[in-house]
């Protein structure tokens, strides 16, 4: 696998290593890069490493050592507050502020960055109907909102001021299947027209196979392989192939206790 | 003679009393709040700061209150007057639920709420006005009631030292002996205490439902 030219690249980590104060290494020896307007999904289990390098991008966790490049600039030279606004953050828990309303929530950035008002009211309209909501959501408050509409909501007030990067932390994992499977469709005609720079951590082997352009497979804070989809289902590699096989297995242990 | 004979009897002295008390609880609340709260919130911004300030003012909380008002008299200008010891050492008691309120307040804010605001890049201080005081504030109010309760009770002894309110009453009552006068100081305090207790619970329940 060869770098992609520089001016490609959106994100970019060399040699990232990241350790805990006690001393436990969480992550080490990441290098990936992220091109512009990909997705990339970082996929594996609980424990290895892929919340842990979302969060080093914007600078929640510090980098221990090696460097990670945003848009060709090392993260230590951002100002830490331009880095963040320049990046849109989606949690699974979502984190929706409760004693707002919708509209404040979306609109807290452009507020912040001195939007005049007229601009900010528009810029909620169009975010809730992007994200599949009625503009009537915009005086509403979290707690009024089911687990779906708040992560919708999330989605939205995260691309409030238009930024070019979006990480997601198993922003759909707290939601029923259903609703799951609606909002992965929708995040695909979004990602069709909006074509940001996404990161997505997930756990989920069907959620990466169809939301990642690129799969980046991570054990125990290293880096496996970095995969398109199809490559990832054909890989001969023991690791991959028990990781497909364990879902396969899966699926069939299930189709199976519904037959007898 | 019973105590509402006495009160309608002395009806300016209750009511000049009810307001010099009234003057020392609210003097003291008001530097308590402006000194307790700040710190809780520097306590949850410097993390080593939080147990040497908290066990402090819970050591302040230990001292009886007699034993604290001699300990001022030989203070520098408090000393001086009595109604200045009296406000100090109010103040003193009302720092720890200030302070414990105000930073429990805070660190109970969702954690996730307080992870997205940082994402979505914002200061410490937008984080902090916009987030987290606004969510703790009813935290924070619960903090100011327990201590203006606590304030009225005792603001009844700075009478010992001479600082008036309606701690007179008490003490006279007990040199002479006479319930109705011991009562007419008790009664006036209690009500305040209600009043202050239910005025601010109100408060605190409506900054809640926000």
């Amino acid at each position: 696998m060869h770098d992609p030219p520089q001016n490609d690249v959106a994100i970019q980590f060399n040699n990232v290593a990241f350790q805990l104060e006690g001393g436990r290494v969480l992550i080490e020896g990441l290098d990936f890069s992220v091109r512009r307007g990909e997705t990339l999904v970082l996929l594996g289990k609980s424990g290895s490493g892929k919340t842990t390098s979302l969060k080093l991008i914007n600078r929640l966790l510090p980098l221990t050592s090696g460097e990670i490049r945003v848009e060709g600039c090392s993260i230590r030279e951002w100002n830490v507050i331009r880095l963040r606004r320049r990046i849109g953050y989606v949690i699974q828990e979502v984190g929706l502020f409760p004693h707002f309303s919708v509209e404040r929530n979306i609109g807290l950035v452009p507020t912040i960055e001195k939007w005049d008002e007229g601009r900010i009211r528009e810029r909620v309209r169009e975010l809730l109907s992007l994200v599949g909501l009625d503009s009537d959501f915009a005086g509403r408050f979290p707690r009024e909102l089911s687990g779906g509409q708040r992560q919708r909501v999330g989605v939205a007030r995260a691309l409030a001021a238009d930024p070019p990067i979006l990480l997601m932390d198993e922003p759909f994992g707290a939601l029923d299947p259903i609703t799951r499977a609606e909002l992965q469709r929708e995040f695909l005609a979004l990602q069709k027209r909006l074509k940001k720079t996404v990161v997505f951590v997930t756990h989920d082997l069907r959620e990466a196979l169809l939301l990642a352009d690129r799969i980046a497979l991570m054990e125990e804070g290293k880096l496996l392989a970095t995969l398109t989809p199809e490559e990832f289902v054909r890989s001969k590699d023991s690791l991959i192939a028990a990781y497909v096989a364990a879902f396969a297995t899966d699926m069939s242990a299930l189709a199976k206790r519904g037959d007898s | 003679m019973n105590v509402w004979q006495f009160m309608l009897q002395n009806r300016t002295e209750v009511l000049q009393l009810t307001l010099e008390h009234l003057w020392l609880v609210g003097v003291s609340t008001v530097i308590a709040a402006m000194v307790g709260i700040p710190l809780g919130i520097l306590i949850t911004r410097w993390p080593g700061l939080d147990k040497p300030i908290l066990g402090g003012a819970n050591i302040i909380q230990t001292i009886p209150s007699l034993a604290l008002f001699g300990f001022l008299l030989p203070a520098p200008w408090f000393g001086e007057r009595a109604d200045r010891m009296a406000i100090l050492a109010l103040t003193l008691y009302a720092l720890l639920p200030m302070i414990r309120n105000t930073y429990a307040g805070i660190r109970g804010v969702d954690p996730a709420v307080v992870e997205a605001g940082r994402g979505m890049g914002l200061t410490d201080g937008q984080l902090l006005w916009q987030v987290q005081l606004p969510l703790a504030l009813s935290v924070i109010i619960a903090g100011v009631r327990v201590a203006v309760v606590i304030s009225v009770g005792l603001a009844t002894i700075a009478a010992a030292i001479g600082a008036g309110g309606l701690g007179e009453y008490i003490f006279r009552g007990l040199a002479m002996v006479s319930n109705p006068v011991i009562l007419a100081g008790a009664i006036p305090a209690a009500g305040l205490a209600l009043l202050a207790d239910f005025s601010l619970g109100l408060l605190e329940k409506r900054l809640q439902t926000q």
